[in-house]
């Protein structure tokens, strides 16, 4: 074998066919493609691209509507405190007052008269005790019925005590005594921090008695004895802030009303969160991650630009296939339609077309499919204007009449002998095409009126630049999707311009 | 040609037609329409009539309780007979004297662009040409195709940060200052003519990719024609090979291009408008379009159309002008 192969090689003549090398018009166009830098850039981006946004979407470990949420330190409020400026009633155990004998106590007491007539005109008898401590009795000072003072008395629990032992208590502290008998068993009253505090007899607290009124912001907190000590010191210290159980509390002072602020873990959306290794492109507004997003958008973008130029290219190549064939009156009819569809303004019209949608509420991913269908059903003209005056051109040349004076029927000379002529055109116009889809695509997404949230899309990631404050200070949140607009339109740009100098043959390198 | 021309303005008519029944049916179908805003806005005040009573008396008061067909000849026979395109809903003025009083800021924000696109691309186009796949060839078509490429709204945003934000030359928004009120006349021109200096700079480079690679492509095949070769076989020098004989050429199809373009001048930017907030024709039309508002979208949209028949009658006829070979037919 090898020693025929020599001799084949040392036999081939200068002319010999095998050393001529025949290319075809097909290899002469790759070839001639090849060669330019610019296209083969611009095909590198566009795999680029389509790996980002399909393989990169499988990829990626979130999807493209996870939200994300983080802990933050927030100072939440967690008490209030006053001190209590109003007379408060404690009435007996079992002893039954007027309604109204609060209002009441006050006008006596403003007007320091010793008896208390209420509107269902009993009358009581008001007699003051020492410590700022009033007695409610009946009105021959036979009975006494409550006891009035600037005090609250507090179980441990955090509760209100019984009026009945407040009022014990109340009246054991007005004749200062340090124990009290309440419902047959013995108390214990003893000085403690600013208040009082009143135990039983095994010893166990049973209330505290403080000027100060606390009461904790939120259902189910108990307010703890020694914490109302706590707070009651930090007022009388005028103190901004103060420890209790090794946390830390801020009290902030408001025409007498304290309020306690504490730092408190809450989950919150993350969002705006600056690129690191969790999130390589950040998280935007919604607190959804960035780079998903990208690649999520990358899909529909590249999706809606194949597509509708899909569209195009069927609507357009029948129409204008069938305008320059046939000439005469079908070609005027249909060019005229061409002429009504290429006159109404498309950008307009695609902003109706999406509010119109926005009204109907049309569920996301259908309408990135009505979209679709509406840009390719406006932009066909161009196609058919291109075809047209291509076939137009070509009926008129020698090896048409050939193709008739051969007898070729007219099917074949269609597809065999037109249609192969119009391509180079064709594929040029439709690569750039799709780039001016994806741009008209991403402008209306831009403005709202596209493609929806929470579906994403380069154009709509960009969105956000409508809060100035984000386009200032998230320029992660923005860029990196117009970026990927700008390269992927321009890798089809590039390919375009590639494919006409190919197809050129005037254009030699 | 007189012949020509008639018969181009006649058909212009009956396409506008057509285009102005196609847009009054999808403006018809906008069921977010102003008028439900409004009679939901109207019955929601205290002692007001039901929502229902108002959406019928509104309908009426705007002449939308007929069908599409009826209301599309009442809006037809208005326009003819009264040459009226009714008032504008949304600015509540006649749609006539809303659109003259916006129309020339558009129009000098486009004119601006143009005269800049002019400036770059023509002498860019021609460098590229001449040294057609040197370094410089490359980087004028990447600057063109970019250009092409650049999705407006971005762009738009990145001249905004880094002019308006980081640097603050500009204002982000609007087309007056804030003590407008106090500049002399000459100031007042002068303060807008500085706060359209970014969408100026937004729609030329936007825009100009397409006329440079034009202008080269032209200036290609100009250069490869038999006459050049003759006029340097003459020794006349480079330069005045390309700047007289090469560039008389390419000015036919250039004319015919720019001819095309000079109706356009007056249709707005919508999208670099909206983002500048420039109250030109664009941003105008924009707000009409978002809240409904069917006479002035209507205007717009015929205007617009009018427009394109327009250029491409002015560009067909420049085309026999400016080159005695073509006869129009």
């Amino acid at each position: 074998m090898s020693e025929e192969k020599n001799l084949n090689n040392e036999e081939l003549a200068l002319d010999d066919a095998n050393r001529v090398q025949v290319l075809s018009p097909g290899m002469m166009v790759a070839k001639r493609f090849f060669r330019n830098k610019l296209a083969i850039t611009g095909l590198i981006i566009i795999a680029c691209m389509f790996l980002f946004a399909f393989l990169g979407g499988v990829v990626v470990p979130y999807s493209q509507s996870e939200v994300f949420y983080t802990s933050e330190e927030m100072k939440k409020d967690y008490a209030g405190a006053t001190e209590i400026s109003e007379y408060q009633v404690f009435a007996n155990e079992g002893e039954e007052l007027p309604k109204d004998i609060s209002s009441k106590l006050i006008l006596a007491l403003t007007k320091k008269e010793a008896t208390i007539t209420t509107r269902d005109g009993s009358t009581f008898a008001l007699n003051e005790l020492n410590n700022d401590i009033f007695e409610i009795a009946s009105a021959d000072g036979s009975k006494s019925l409550a006891y009035v003072c600037k005090l609250q008395a507090y179980a441990p629990e955090g509760g209100l005590v019984e009026s009945g032992l407040t009022a014990a208590m109340v009246a054991a502290r007005a004749n200062d005594e340090s124990s009290f008998e309440y419902n047959g068993a013995t108390y214990t009253v003893e000085e403690h921090g600013s208040g009082t505090m009143v135990r039983n007899a095994s010893g166990e607290d049973v209330a505290y008695v403080t000027s100060y009124s606390i009461n904790a912001v939120e259902n189910g907190v108990i307010i703890s004895i020694d914490f109302r000590e706590a707070v009651v010191a930090a007022i009388s210290s005028k103190a901004d802030s103060f420890e209790f159980d090794g946390e830390e509390y801020q009290i902030s002072n408001k025409n007498g009303q304290y309020t306690i602020t504490k730092y408190k873990n809450t989950s919150v959306i993350n969002q705006f969160e600056a690129p690191s290794s969790k999130h390589l492109v950040g998280t935007d507004g919604n607190g959804m991650d960035l780079l998903a997003r990208l690649m999520y958008g990358g899909r529909i973008s590249l999706l809606i630009g194949f597509v509708v130029v899909a569209i195009e290219l069927c609507l357009g190549i029948i129409v204008g296939g069938f305008a320059g064939y046939f000439g005469g009156w079908v070609d005027t009819l249909l060019m005229r339609l061409v002429d009504i569809i290429y006159c109404v303004p498309s950008m307009p019209l695609y902003l109706i077309l999406g509010s119109i949608m926005d009204f109907y509420k049309v569920d996301a991913g259908i309408r990135i499919f009505y979209l679709c269908i509406v840009m390719g059903l406006i932009g066909w003209v161009g196609i058919a204007r291109i075809i047209r005056g291509q076939i137009l051109s070509l009926r008129e040349q020698e090896f048409m009449t050939a193709c008739e004076a051969c007898g070729i029927s007219i099917r074949r000379r269609v597809f065999k002998h037109l249609i192969p002529n119009v391509i180079p055109q064709l594929v040029v116009f439709a690569s750039m095409d799709i780039g001016a889809v994806i741009l008209a695509e991403s402008t209306l997404s831009f403005l709202g009126l596209g493609v929806k949230y929470p579906a994403a899309s380069w154009g709509n990631i960009i969105n956000a630049v409508n809060d100035s404050y984000v386009m200032t200070n998230y320029l992660f949140v923005w860029i990196p999707a117009g970026i990927l607009i700008l390269l992927t339109v321009l890798a089809f740009n590039f390919i375009g311009d590639g494919l006409r100098d190919a197809f050129d043959p005037k254009m030699k390198r | 040609m007189k012949k020509f021309v008639i018969r181009r303005l006649l058909l212009s008519i009956v396409i506008l037609f057509f285009v102005s029944m196609i847009i009054y049916a999808i403006m018809r179908c906008m069921p977010t329409s102003f008028v439900e805003q409004k009679a939901m806005a109207l019955s929601q005040k205290p002692g007001a009539k039901s929502y229902q009573e108002w959406l019928d008396q509104l309908n009426a008061a705007y002449g939308l309780d007929v069908g599409i067909v009826q209301g599309y000849l009442k809006w037809f026979v208005k326009l003819i007979t009264q040459r009226d395109f009714g008032d504008s809903w949304y600015f509540n003025m006649p749609v006539l004297e809303k659109f003259s009083s916006v129309i020339w800021y558009s129009f000098a924000l486009s004119l601006a662009s143009f005269i800049l696109e002019i400036f770059i691309a023509i002498p860019l186009g021609v460098i590229a040409a001449r040294k057609q796949y040197s370094g410089a060839d490359y980087a004028i078509t990447v600057f063109a195709l970019i250009g092409i490429s650049l999705p407006s709204f971005f762009f738009a945003t990145i001249l905004k940060w880094i002019f308006a934000i980081k640097l603050q030359w500009f204002d982000l928004y609007g087309i007056v200052g804030r003590n407008y009120m106090n500049l002399s006349t000459g100031g007042k021109i002068l303060d807008m003519a500085y706060h359209l200096i970014l969408p100026a700079i937004t729609l030329t480079i936007v825009s100009v990719g397409s006329l440079m690679r034009y202008t080269r492509t032209n200036m290609l095949e100009v250069l490869n024609a038999d006459y050049i070769r003759t006029a340097r076989a003459k020794g006349l020098s480079e330069k005045r090979v390309v700047n007289h004989h090469a560039f008389r050429n390419i000015l036919i199809p250039i004319i015919t291009l720019l001819g095309g373009t000079l109706p356009g001048l007056f249709g707005g930017a919508m999208i670099t408008e909206t983002l500048f907030q420039i109250p030109g024709i664009g941003y105008t039309s924009y707000q009409c379009i978002i809240q409904g508002d069917i006479p002035f979208v209507m205007f717009y949209m015929l205007f617009f159309a009018m427009l394109i028949l327009l250029g491409n009658l002015i560009a067909d006829i420049l085309y026999a002008v400016v080159d005695p070979r073509v006869r129009v037919n």
